[in-house]
């Protein structure tokens, strides 16, 4: 059948890339296996979703799971040896108490119940899983891209870091392999498979540099999302011990609340540890240490999307109940708290963190209130998110490597030092929180998804908050790039070529998806949320038409630059009566030069990142907490 | 549910109407005042001869800035009279703000530049309340649109009275007037100079009055909204509403920042909880 032939090529082909990767030493070698491979990877991404156009959900049975199980097997007591070995190396503990919980669990499941556990349909995939697929094989290829010309320059600079670059494309691409298998799987014990592999290769690429801070944080990484691991073996074993031997994703669903909730509930769990919700939100913060385009991979099209994806999965079983309820909460307050954090942060990276994490709150809230309504939201958030979030790492990298500098405030002025890159990274801005972009029309949506539901106005009202936090930090931001300094000259440059592909195809995407947002909607989210909840949500005709007027508006208004105009008559701004040069400098009381310099408000005293975080980490824990012991106790009950 | 006729007549109206508030806004302050005041023709004749005024500024983008601020709050207000998705009217009146607030950004003036800061201080200060409010029309009418909110028969200001008054509190934002006017005034004691308008002068600043205008008949449209249900009281509401405003922009010495963003969130939760929560158990969610 060609549409598992095109799963498992779409799996494999990036895991050989990596083997070539890790052999090839010439940087012409390794950029062409790149490119050609990133190529190869998204136009097999694309055939995928024409090939299973209009076809549903489709289970392919035709794997020998037998042995494919025992290799898998194998590599994850690998791993856990791996990691057990290095744990002990850095003096990790906690890293090693949780692997040797972890692989304990899996080796008694392995040995007890494997053998009478089958599952009839091994992959599988739907509109769901493709659109998981285009956003990996698109967005994961062009960040590939992009780091052949970001790690030369990277390397160039910081002689004292060792070179390891065949190393890091190969984790590169195997990330993007196991995030393939992620989203293909419908065998539980396959998911979990490739979710400790993403662990480990986010572990990998966190610690790249080697530094002490970047050892720390991928550690701290690496001990969270090993906690989610645990509670998802916990789901296996629960599954198999209680569930009938149920272990497919398909089965699960359809298995009913009673025997499902309580495995939902703990992969839902190693959901939140993945999509770095709090308390969980300080490995996705930490892990900014590595080189940018690692940032830019982990936060938009791999690992904390396949946080997301699995609780997006398991909606279903979420829908209407307490447990649902309790996730929806951490995610709702941690879209609050993050946005909250985000106001208060000076550097760049710092900034996006954040915005990712309260993005993902908001799809975790969705997931977790689980209509289709919600899911409709959810599943729109993670495509405009990863677009829109890629792009503006991906510019900060290539800012960052010319102005030396990731504050905001460093920015300044970037229209005129850099206006091509500026010009992107405006794009990527605005289509994170304006209108008519997709991140705001998913808002919209999350916001009507809310209102339909028992106790959701408590949802809206945390959601009106956190978005007018989301206006104010990346306006301001916004406003630091496109002040227009006198004294500036255009320090841009020659931008790598492959820096430069990625970056323009990243910003002609996040055009090109809201423009076709109604067809992405009709043609692939609907037919999803038939099968599955048999109810669609969209938009009305009118709406979708103003829209496209608003986005048509916003390309053309710039244009209008081009239009010839009388020389207005320019003057220096207003210094309050001052003698100012033109390069904003003053004489101050004493007679002494001072330089006009501009600083973003941060508003510590109440956005402080320690206070709120410790506050979010209090709440969420405790809901976290609650959410157990209700789900438990439902379990006991029924 | 798109009505384009009342588009047209917004685009080409508001303007006479917002400029005639505002001179009569000027009559009745002077009054309060012990003034004579200006004829309440005369916001006509300010903005006529700012238009004739030679182009200053700093830079040419802010210019392009000042286009964009207008199309857009046209564009708004006509969304809104047009009778489409409410929520849809309020993102596009994010983004008109926005294009002020980076007009004032790309001018790189320290006064400009502490008047974007506040301008986006009162976007977050009043935006909670605001979507709010939309919220509770859809609770009390089950319709986002406006074209279907407006021609209610239920007397949605009796089902959200709270939410009434809380968008009554972040309206004097929105009108900047004080105690509110923390970005920029109509009044003459701004120790931020002209604070986001700054840097504008001649035709542009000129375009941001007449702005200010179309969103003036806006908001009051806005205001028309909790009393659709009869057209005369409706009216009435407005007119009572636009009169308060104006008595407490003169009673009232401004306040800082820091109040205005903490005290209408505070009225936000408080009027958004009780108000949707009461409408929502009224309506029988406990079932």
């Amino acid at each position: 059948m060609l549409t598992t032939q095109l799963l498992i090529f779409l799996i494999l082909f990036p895991l050989i890339v990596a083997f070539f990767l890790f052999l090839a030493k010439k940087d012409m070698e390794r950029a062409w296996i790149v490119k050609l491979s990133a190529l190869a990877i998204g136009i097999a991404s694309v055939y995928l979703l024409i090939s299973t156009y209009n076809k549903g959900a489709l289970l392919m049975s035709a794997i020998p799971a037998e042995p494919t199980g025992i290799v898998m097997f194998i590599l994850e007591m690998l791993i856990a040896v791996f990691i057990l070995y290095l744990g002990i190396v850095y003096k990790k503990w906690l890293v090693v108490a949780l692997i040797l919980v972890q692989s304990a669990v899996m080796l008694y499941f392995e040995l007890v119940y494997a053998h009478s556990i089958h599952v009839q349909s091994n992959l599988f995939t739907d509109e769901f899983s493709v659109i998981m697929a285009l956003i990996i094989g698109i967005i994961g290829s062009l960040i590939s891209v992009y780091s052949l010309g970001y790690m030369k320059f990277f390397h160039e600079h910081h002689p004292e870091i060792p070179d390891r670059r065949p190393w890091f494309f190969a984790i590169l691409f195997l990330f993007l392999s196991a995030m393939f298998g992620l989203v293909f799987s419908n065998n539980l014990m396959w998911v979990y498979f490739f979710w400790e592999v993403t662990t480990l290769c986010s572990f990998l690429l966190i610690g790249y540099t080697k530094t002490e801070e970047a050892t720390n944080n991928a550690f701290s990484a690496l001990w969270m999302n090993l906690l989610g691991g645990v509670a998802f073996a916990g789901a296996i074993i629960y599954l198999a011990m209680f569930g009938n031997g149920i272990m497919g994703m398909t089965d699960l669903l359809a298995s009913g609340k009673i025997i499902a909730l309580i495995p939902a509930a703990l992969i839902g769990f190693a959901g939140l540890t993945k999509a770095a919700q709090l308390p969980f939100s300080s490995w996705l913060v930490g892990a900014m240490v590595a080189p940018t385009p690692v940032s830019a991979l982990l936060h938009s099209s791999t690992m904390v999307k396949a946080g997301v994806y699995i609780l997006v999965r398991l909606a279903p079983i979420f829908q209407s109940t307490f447990t649902g309820y309790m996730i929806a909460m951490v995610g709702a307050l941690t879209f609050l708290i993050a946005s909250g954090i985000a106001i208060s942060q000076s550097n760049a990276k710092r900034v996006l963190a954040y915005s990712t994490i309260a993005n993902l709150g908001l799809i975790v809230a969705c997931a977790g209130i689980g209509t289709y309504e919600a899911i409709w939201a959810a599943i729109l958030l993670i495509v405009f998110h990863a677009i829109s979030k890629s792009l503006l790492f991906l510019s900060v990298g290539t800012v960052e490597h010319r102005i030396k500098s990731r504050e905001v405030d460093d920015m300044n002025g970037l229209i005129v030092r850099m206006p091509k890159i500026a010009a992107m990274m405006v794009i990527g801005i605005a289509g994170m929180f304006l209108a008519p972009f997709g991140m705001l029309i998913s808002k919209w949506a999350a916001i009507r998804a809310f209102i339909d539901v028992p106790y959701g106005f408590l949802f809206v009202i945390i959601l009106a908050f956190g978005s007018a936090m989301t206006v104010y930090f990346w306006a301001k931001w916004m406003g630091k790039i496109i002040a227009v300094t006198s004294d500036s000259k255009n320090i841009e440059g020659e931008v790598d070529h492959s820096e430069w592909a990625a970056l323009v195809s990243l910003a002609g995407l996040s055009f090109i998806t809201t423009l076709v947002f109604p067809l992405l909607s009709t043609k692939l989210l609907e037919p999803f949320l038939m099968l599955n909840y048999g109810h669609v949500a969209q938009l009305s005709q009118d709406n979708i038409i103003i829209m496209i007027l608003m986005l048509l508006l916003l390309v053309i208004l710039p244009l209008s630059i081009l239009i010839p105009q009388r020389k207005h008559k320019h003057v220096a701004p207003y210094m309050g009566g001052r003698t100012t040069t033109h390069d904003m400098r003053f004489s101050g009381s004493l007679g002494v030069q001072k330089k006009t310099v501009l600083s973003n408000y941060y508003l510590h005293e109440y956005f402080g990142e320690a206070k709120l975080r410790t506050a979010g980490i209090w709440i969420c824990s405790a809901f976290i907490g609650i959410m157990f012991i209700a789900t438990a106790l439902r379990g006991v009950f029924l | 549910m798109i009505n384009i006729v009342w588009a047209i007549v917004f685009v080409l109206v508001a303007p006479v109407i917002g400029g005639l508030v505002a001179g009569i806004d000027r009559k009745i302050t002077a009054h309060m005042q012990g003034r004579v005041g200006p004829s309440i023709l005369q916001p006509f004749y300010d903005v006529g001869k700012l238009f004739e005024k030679e182009q200053t500024v700093v830079n040419d983008t802010q210019t392009f800035y000042a286009i964009c601020y207008i199309i857009f709050m046209i564009f708004t207000g006509a969304l809104f009279f047009a009778g489409g998705d409410l929520l849809l009217v309020i993102f596009a009146l994010t983004l008109a703000q926005i294009f002020l607030v980076m007009g004032a950004f790309a001018a790189n003036s320290p006064y400009s530049y502490v008047g974007a800061e506040r301008e986006l201080l009162q976007i977050m200060a009043y935006e909670p309340m605001v979507i709010l409010t939309a919220v509770g029309m859809f609770v009390a009418t089950k319709s986002f649109n406006v074209s279907d909110i407006a021609a209610t028969t239920t007397p949605v200001v009796l089902l959200i009275p709270g939410i009434f008054l809380g968008f009554l509190y972040v309206l004097t934002i929105k009108l900047r007037k004080s105690p509110f006017d923390i970005s920029t005034s109509h009044h003459a004691h701004q120790e931020i100079v002209k604070g986001v308008t700054t840097e504008f002068s001649g035709p542009s600043l000129g375009l941001i009055e007449i702005t200010h205008w179309y969103e003036t008949v806006f908001l009051l449209g806005f205001v028309y909204l909790f009393f659709g249900f009869n057209p005369l009281i409706g009216i009435a509401a407005v007119i009572i509403v636009y009169l308060l405003e104006i008595l407490i922009d003169n009673t009232n010495a401004r306040v800082r920042w820091q109040f205005v963003v903490k005290s209408s969130w505070l009225i936000a939760v408080i009027v958004g909880v009780v108000n949707l929560a009461a409408l929502y158990l009224l309506s029988g969610g406990l079932k």
